[in-house]
């Protein structure tokens, strides 16, 4: 073999295992799902190999997947919305200002790394009926009997945004970081006030931070099926809820995959858009 | 005066992002029965009561195999990807980082699914095998980038010098390339263990019936009501989730630094 030709076939030698990893633990399955979606689940709990339309007919026709899949996306919307408004000036903050780097960092990066499942939970320490908020009204006098204020959907998204946030504060921020502080300077030197020299330059200059943090709140939020489970009640489910009622409790895995597989459309639809405006390099710089 | 606003509202925002986690820890000192306010005293008897119980340290145990696993593997598989895609014209270098990032554009829950009903026709039923494959192939992604982001800034001409003085290319990678990129493979493993040892929304479909991790050992314990010892297991998890990092991060400036890399 000449030099060239080894030189030629290095790069796929040490592409190849992560490659085959990709393929064969993501790629593969993906499609097989695609297959098995197809299949129909018998009343004895043996599979029928086929070409049934059965599980799209429910999944697509029935009401009750539709309603929750649109309150799934209503809620993951609310949430990329709290997001923003909470993430965006915290990240204005955290950019401009001169502190000390490595704190800035650590702020930034410590509340992604807190387990996620101790962070969810930790709202019931605030909220329950024996929570920090119902301990002190009790307290105070001002309450006899402590409030109900878990379990429904305002706490679903509440615990949403506390899982959420930090990846919009981190993305909006990388894009800040990567402006051109002269250029909101030469705008206020040629008579721009400091708030127009923000939203006529800064601001659309970092819309593609804000994009990629509300791209990734929304595709996380909405394929989320923990939160609503610690801090739901019973009819709060999303829809991986379902997912993970089918394929855990019914055991109905034909459905299951039909579930799946709309979740991923309707999501990597919007992955698919994202990718047309704005490419996925952006995307990639706040998950580094 | 608008930016005093401004940065009393951040001000705000990081109260909430570290207040509930702050209470978690507050709350597993105090010395009352109840997982709950009011304090009556501070004790430690319920990390105590933790390094008691069998069914958490059988799930500490279960975690830390798998998390170091993990770290090991997909380290491993992303080092030598990453490799390839910044040391190399590799054709069609776009669709491959793509194909390479693609179980973090996935919903976790859809590629627990995937995974799940894939193995189980080839006869993989629910099993440690089956986690292993799930954290390594959802921690890869995180992995290639932390180390692509680092071997970017390692300068060629260093290895390039050692070959014309007569290296060979094994030789260069282990003796020149690996110590230089040995901060980032190491940052890039800690990840990959934090992750893995964090993570519940691909775990809870693959474990098998009575094997626990940490974070499936907590979900189980919060179905009664907050215990004493759930905050004490959750101060545990925020040191170490949040810690491990840190160390990660810290180790790899240092040696970064001593290399004047």
């Amino acid at each position: 073999m000449t030099v060239e030709a080894r030189e030629a076939r290095q790069p796929w030698i040490l592409l190849s295992p992560a490659l085959t990893a990709v393929a064969l633990l993501l790629l593969v399955p993906l499609a097989f799902i695609v297959v098995y979606s197809f299949w129909l689940r018998t009343s004895t709990g043996a599979d029928q190999v086929g070409f049934f339309l059965d599980n799209w007919q429910e999944a697509l026709s029935d009401r009750f997947y539709r309603d929750i899949l649109l309150n799934t996306l209503k809620i993951a919307a609310i949430t990329t919305i709290v997001c923003a408004l909470m993430g965006y000036p915290a990240a204005y903050v955290v950019a401009r200002s001169k502190g000390n780097k490595a704190l800035l960092l650590l702020l930034l990066m410590l509340p992604f790394w807190i387990s996620y499942i101790i962070r969810t939970m930790s709202w019931i320490n605030i909220l329950g009926v024996s929570g920090a908020i119902n301990s002190a009204l009790l307290a105070l006098g001002l309450i006899g009997e402590p409030i109900q204020m878990l379990y429904n959907e305002t706490t679903v998204i509440l615990g949403l945004v506390h899982f959420l946030l930090p990846f919009m504060v981190l993305n909006v921020f990388v894009s800040l970081e990567g402006i051109d502080r002269t250029l909101e300077d030469a705008a206020c030197s040629l008579g721009a006030t400091r708030w127009e020299s923000f939203i006529r330059v800064t601001l659309p200059l970092s819309l593609p931070g804000l994009a990629a943090g509300g791209l990734l709140c929304f595709v996380l939020g909405a394929g989320t099926y923990i939160t609503p489970l610690v801090l739901g009640g019973p009819t709060d489910a999303m829809f991986a809820n379902l997912v993970f009622e089918a394929i855990i409790t019914q055991l109905d895995w034909p459905l299951g995959s039909a579930l799946s597989l709309m979740l991923l459309g309707v999501l990597g639809a919007l992955v698919a858009v994202y990718n047309h405006f704005l490419g996925m390099a952006q995307l990639m710089k706040g998950l580094g | 005066m608008g930016w005093n606003l401004l940065r009393g509202w951040t001000v705000l925002v990081y109260l909430f992002m570290f207040l509930p986690v702050a209470v978690v820890m507050l709350l597993s000192v105090n010395a009352s029965q109840f997982g709950s306010f009011p304090m009556t005293g501070f004790s430690l008897r319920w990390f105590v009561e933790l390094a008691n119980n069998d069914a958490i340290l059988r799930a500490f145990r279960t975690s830390i195999l798998l998390g170091t696993l993990t770290a090991i593997i997909s380290s491993t598989l992303g080092v030598l990807a990453s490799l390839a895609l910044v040391r190399y014209e590799v054709p069609g270098r776009n669709v491959i980082s793509t194909l390479l990032i693609a179980p973090i554009l996935v919903p976790e829950v859809v590629l627990a699914v995937a995974l799940l009903l894939f193995l189980n026709v080839l006869q993989i039923n629910k099993s440690f095998l089956l986690l292993l494959m799930g954290h390594v192939i959802f921690t890869l992604p995180f992995v290639i980038l932390v180390v692509q982001a680092r071997l970017v800034s390692i300068r060629r001409d260093i290895e390039e010098a050692a070959m014309s003085l007569g290296a060979s290319p094994a030789q260069t990678f282990l003796q020149i390339t690996l110590p230089l990129l040995a901060p980032a493979v190491f940052a890039g493993m800690l990840f990959a263990f934090t992750i893995s040892f964090d993570d519940i929304t691909g775990t809870l479909f693959w474990k098998p019936g009575g094997v626990e991790t940490v974070p499936t050992q907590i979900f189980a314990m919060l179905r009664n009501s907050i215990s004493p010892e759930i905050n004490a297991l959750g101060t545990v998890m925020i040191l170490l989730t949040a810690g491990l990092p840190l160390v990660g991060m810290a180790i790899a400036r240092r040696m970064a630094s001593r290399r004047g890399g």
